[in-house]
């Protein structure tokens, strides 16, 4: 709300104020000589599901690692507004379940999100609704199916009520039915004002469920557009050639 | 001169019969080896953590002396502790020397290092893999350690199994520091020794065959715990 009575204010500097919305400002990553992540630039919607497009190696994976703090960029970085601070969840490319029951894996997630003891069981309750997993919750982790796997390592980042969720080609591998109950998962996570970054190869998937697209190369993030505005008049060059197939890596 | 197979039957009458001597020694075997290998994990399952989570200067040179320590033969593990105890060593007053004591100082050493090196390959394996996945859910330090000793455990037993299966087998190490006294310090290695060289082979033979029976029920142990590993998907 802006306030209604007009003051007089000072110069100040401009200080960053608290974004809206998660900025990315000149991320650099290098590893022995090779610039993996070479100035990316984007902000993203506040809300809802972007997309995170581009081809094998371009730097999607470690652009949501740096993202989620696991690694420090050589320069840039990454302004995260401050309700969302320390409420990021990740899944990635290849989940790691502990050892340990499909419950006991979000017990364990509860207790590392310093949940309350008394909390934890009728959370682990509505997790296991929530990824339809409530008969699978007594089994191993590491013995449920790829589909399962996936979505148990989706319920588990949603444990601690993340407002940023980020989830690396979650779909991948999986037959369409898996697809479609993950894709619902996505859809209801968002309805809940939790923002969405999904990494995907799946043009059909970002049509089903993207709000906006950001199309990364060569650690270069080329463009940033509306979900149809992308699909259908894709302004960077790379990202033409990227949807048409004809990418020269 | 009692033929080999007498000398056979006299030592399973020995072991069925529950002779007094038989059962002290190999009681004493298990007091000191159990004893030895609990301290041995007090000290090596935080050691191993600490080399397998801490990143500080000089943990690579240090990783390679502990599993250098793996092979270290044990009478110069009971040199050391010899000297160390002897009248005019650094801990002569407390005079462990020629006492049970002194023997569980001895295996002590010598298993710590298995235990570290084994507790750090399994702990650092498991960090590998476990890394990323445990700081993304919120995890400290403290909480990563925790997590990977809890889910590391059946390996972490094998390690302790490991330890148990080489202090009981030592002779080195216990030979020197104990000095296989009668009744103080004889254990089922020193003693079949012993035994064996003054002839008396009965006896020898009735504690070689508890030590291997124990070594046997060890390994199945091991085996089981595997398993168990595999019930719970540990593998
Ligand atoms: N730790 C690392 N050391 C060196 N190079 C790395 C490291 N991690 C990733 N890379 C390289 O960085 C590039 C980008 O990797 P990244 O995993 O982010 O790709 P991606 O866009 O997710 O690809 P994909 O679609 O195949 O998953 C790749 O060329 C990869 O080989
Ligand atoms: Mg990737």
């Amino acid at each position: 709300m802006p306030d209604p009575t007009p003051r007089v204010i000072p110069f100040q500097p401009p200080r960053p104020a608290d974004p809206p919305a998660l900025r990315i400002e000149g991320l650099c990553l290098s590893r022995s000589g090779a610039a993996l992540l070479n100035g990316v630039e984007m902000t993203l919607s506040p809300g809802g599901v972007t997309a995170l497009l581009g081809p094998n190696g371009a730097g999607k994976s470690l652009l949501l690692r740096v993202i989620a703090g696991l690694i420090a960029p050589d320069a840039g970085r990454v302004i995260v507004p401050r309700a969302m601070q320390g409420r990021i969840g990740l899944v990635l490319q290849r989940p790691v379940l502990l050892r340990r029951s499909v419950a006991a894996n979000l017990r364990h997630a509860l207790a590392l999100a310093r949940v309350p003891r008394r909390h934890r069981a009728p959370r682990v309750g509505e997790l296991l609704a929530l990824g339809n997993l409530e008969a699978l919750a007594d089994r191993p982790a590491r013995r449920l199916s790829g589909g399962e796997q996936q979505r148990l390592a989706i319920i588990r980042a949603l444990a601690a009520n993340p407002l940023l969720l980020m989830l690396d080609e979650p779909t991948a591998h999986l037959d369409p039915q898996a697809t479609h109950a993950i894709e619902a998962l996505v859809a209801r996570v968002t309805e809940g004002g939790t923002k969405v970054i999904l990494v995907t190869h799946d043009t059909g998937q970002v049509q089903r469920l993207a709000d906006e697209v950001a199309f990364l190369h060569q650690g270069r993030c080329h463009e940033i557009a509306g979900k149809s505005a992308f699909l259908t008049h894709p302004e960077s060059a790379a990202a033409r050639a990227y949807l048409t197939g004809k990418l020269l890596l | 001169m009692p033929t080999l197979s007498d000398s056979f039957l006299t030592a399973l009458g020995l072991i069925v019969s529950g002779d007094a001597d038989l059962i002290e020694i190999v009681a004493l075997s298990l007091r000191v080896s159990l004893t030895a290998v609990l301290l041995a994990a007090l000290i090596g399952l935080p050691l191993g953590a600490v080399l397998a989570v801490v990143r500080f200067p000089g943990r690579g040179l240090l990783i390679v002396v502990v599993n250098a320590l793996m092979g270290l033969p044990p009478v110069v593990v009971g040199l050391v502790v010899y000297l160390t105890f002897s009248a005019s060593g650094p801990l002569g007053v407390l005079e462990f020397l020629y006492t049970p004591a002194a023997m569980i100082v001895a295996q002590t050493v010598l298993v710590t290092p298995i235990i570290a090196a084994l507790a750090r390959s399994t702990l650092a394996d498991l960090l590998g893999e476990y890394d990323e996945t445990l700081r993304v859910l919120g995890a400290n330090r403290f909480d990563v350690v925790a997590t990977l000793l809890w889910d590391g455990r059946f390996s972490l037993a094998t390690a302790l199994l490991a330890g148990l299966g080489r202090a009981l087998a030592e002779v080195g190490a216990v030979m020197l520091v104990g000095g296989n006294i009668d009744h103080v310090t004889r254990v089922m290695t020193t003693a079949i020794a012993l035994e064996t060289s003054r002839g008396a082979l009965p006896l020898a033979l009735g504690l070689g065959i508890v030590l291997l029976l124990i070594t046997l029920v060890l390994n199945a142990v091991v085996l089981g715990v595997r398993n168990r590993m595999e019930a719970h998907a540990h593998a």
